[in-house]
């Protein structure tokens, strides 16, 4: 058991419920058009707000779009990751008090990223640790081999989160790899893997923990695998029900790590019927402050997405945007005035 | 100033802005104690030591994806993939990564890197070490692409190169490494990307070239006064973003244009400027512009290398039968 305060313990599970009241409200604001495609975390939460919680404010986290529990408890507004979701990709835009990189969609990708801004932090002696997050279907990637290899081999302060949440879409773990674990992958690369209940937040602390401690004395890096369940579908465009049973997710919906954390409060007398009440009511406060807010933001100007290919504009991207406004401003006319 | 070959004047260019800049630094395979398989980074290891001069493993994703993690936290990476040829398992790192972190971020990140690699046909090379692949990274919003074709070009380019804000794909067509030597400044010096270099005016026709085949196309150009013909040839220097007004500016002036490339023909950057000139000077156009370039083959090895690559006689003989048009 991690040394953790009352009042850690209490914050780890408001966390974890407002994690689930974002998830469970976003799928709905896609059903009701509102927002995009959006892939829920449900189940995943112990594993994304531990190994968040113990990171310091100038350490990194490199999250994937499944990662909203480590957005949260890194302090990115809900908002802003409602504003992403609903298409406006000034969401992404990471407030500058954050150490959160843009999520990545292509899987196994971004560790290499993380790797090389841990290896950067370390040749300008920062104290900072960095923690990468990925499924267990991106340890099939050439990219995590080589994220992995690079780690090692220059003995980074890096940490490998693997949520191994059982599917990539439809593919179940054993079609990954025939390794027993995924955790024994790191040996191959020189440091240390540790396999954890993942769907148990004080076993996902104590394992990263560990691991940052490691890394902060120049031990390099760690894996930790965070064995756990995808209870939701993969994404609003996915259906379960075609690769696994409702039994299977039945089973896993009794390990929930939202459920077990309170089960521990309750007899901590840390949680009472009010407490937990009044946590799912500021929850959903919160998130429908956030929906107002993403709501009333005003719609990003027509020509928003050439501001960002270069630093300096070059001449073709201004003449294709003033192609495209007056092209649009055009159709308006035509459209009030046919 | 002195004489120097373009592996010497890429060579002083990393080191001066490795001197000037505490942030530049070097990484690719046998980039160290080796001093690179062309001995571009020669020196730059004892000078710089090994925290600046990385020998990597073999792993060109690798590579450019850590690097893309330094340039994120303001470190400098200036790349090298040994040879083009390799660059495709690091593509989708530059592709789907390096060229957007500006746009996905919406301006939090940006990925300041450069990528240096040997490109284009050589004698008697081996498959994959004559590639000519530079319209995949110049089809890719996001990435500057920049290819010289002499020693000047090339340090005053890669000095650019290593300050600019975004992503660069450097190439160097490594048959010039070697192929002669050019008055270079000793001091630091740039040239802007984006802007080609008009290296002989004319009235008669624009010739446009890059990277090796500039030194061909220069040739040509000689052999065509001999035959009256006054062309004016422009050097490119910047594959993307490309140099629009100096193309349309000739072109409206000679009325006819050539472009020559090594690449492949289909969706070349020769069919790029060739739209670009039937939309902005068509009524300026007294013939139709056309491209000399490589074959949609893969490049032939040492048998049959010399049916592949234009040459300078391909050149004069096409620029010879357009001016007939």
């Amino acid at each position: 058991m991690p040394k953790l305060s009352d009042e850690e313990i209490k914050e780890l599970y408001r966390l974890m419920v407002q994690t689930r009241v974002f998830d469970e409200k976003a799928w709905k604001l896609q059903r009701q058009g509102r927002i995009g495609t959006y892939a829920p975390i449900k189940g995943q939460e112990a594993s994304d707000i531990g190994t968040s919680f113990v990171l310091s404010k100038n350490d990194w986290i490199f999250p994937t779009y499944r990662n909203m529990g480590a957005y949260i408890t890194r302090g990115m507004p809900l908002e802003k990751l409602l504003q992403y979701w609903s298409g406006d990709e000034r969401g992404q835009k990471i407030p500058e008090n954050l150490n959160i990189f843009t999520l990545a969609i292509p899987v196994g990708t971004q560790p290499l990223h993380a790797v090389g801004l841990a290896w950067a932090a370390k040749k300008q002696k920062k104290d900072v640790v960095v923690l990468t997050y990925m499924g267990e279907a991106a340890t099939s990637t050439g990219d995590f081999h080589e994220a992995m290899n690079f780690a090692g081999v220059f003995n980074l302060p890096v940490i490998f989160v693997v949520e191994n949440n059982q599917y990539a879409i439809s593919v179940p773990r054993s079609k990954q790899t025939k390794s027993e674990t995924i955790a024994q992958k790191a040996i191959a690369y020189g440091f240390n893997g540790i396999q954890v209940d993942g769907n148990d937040i004080f076993a996902v602390i104590k394992a990263t923990k560990d691991a940052i401690e490691k890394s902060k004395q120049n031990n390099g890096p760690s894996l930790v695998e965070c064995v756990t369940y995808r209870l939701g579908h993969h994404t609003t465009a996915d259906d379960y029900n075609i690769y696994r049973t409702e039994e299977e997710v039945q089973l896993w919906s009794q390990k929930d790590p939202i459920e077990r954390l309170r089960r521990f409060m309750e007899n901590k007398k840390l949680w009472t019927k009010e407490f937990g009440d009044k946590t799912f009511k500021e929850a959903e406060e919160n998130m429908e402050k956030a929906i107002v807010a993403m709501e009333s933001l005003s719609k990003p100007k027509p020509d928003e997405f050439f501001d960002y290919v270069f630093a300096n504009q070059t001449n073709s991207i201004k003449m294709q945007r003033e192609y495209l406004l007056k092209y649009l401003d055009e159709k308006e006319k035509e459209i009030r005035f046919p | 100033m002195s004489q120097m070959n373009m592996v010497q004047s890429i060579n002083q260019a990393l080191a001066q802005e490795m001197e000037r800049d505490q942030n530049v630094l070097v990484l690719g395979e046998d980039v160290g104690v080796d001093g690179g398989v062309f001995r571009v980074t020669e020196g730059l290891l004892q000078k710089f030591g090994e925290e600046r001069v990385i020998d990597t493993p073999l792993s060109e994703s690798g590579i450019v994806g850590t690097s893309i993690g330094m340039a994120v936290y303001g470190l400098k990476p200036v790349v090298e993939i040994q040879f083009s040829g390799f660059i495709y398992s690091a593509f989708e790192q530059l592709i789907s990564h390096a060229s957007r972190i500006r746009n996905r971020s919406r301006g939090r990140f940006t990925c300041p890197l450069v990528v240096r690699t040997p490109c284009s046909w050589v004698s008697r090379g081996l498959e994959h070490h004559e590639e000519s692949t530079e319209a995949l990274f110049i089809h890719t919003p996001g990435l500057k692409v920049v290819m010289p074709s002499n020693p000047y070009d090339a340090k005053g380019l890669l000095i650019s190169s290593i300050r600019d804000p975004d992503p660069v794909i450097f190439f160097e067509p490594l048959r010039l490494y070697r192929a002669f030597k050019q008055e270079v400044p000793d001091e630091i010096y740039t040239i802007p990307i984006g802007e080609a270099n008009v290296v002989k005016e004319g009235t008669d026709i624009t010739l446009i070239s890059y990277g090796a085949m500039m030194s061909s196309v220069l040739e040509a150009d000689e052999i065509l006064k001999g035959n009256n013909i006054n062309s004016e040839v422009i050097n490119l220097r910047t594959l993307s973003p490309l140099d629009k007004d100096t193309i349309l500016k000739s072109v409206k002036k000679t009325g006819k244009c050539v472009v020559v490339h090594e690449a492949p023909l289909t969706c070349g950057l020769g069919a790029e400027i060739s739209a670009i000139i039937n939309e902005k000077a068509l009524l300026n156009l007294e013939a139709p512009v056309i491209r000399i370039t490589g074959f949609d083959t893969v490049v032939p090895l040492a048998k049959l290398e010399n049916n592949y690559i234009p040459d300078v006689r391909r050149i004069v003989t096409e620029t010879k039968n357009l001016m007939k048009f």
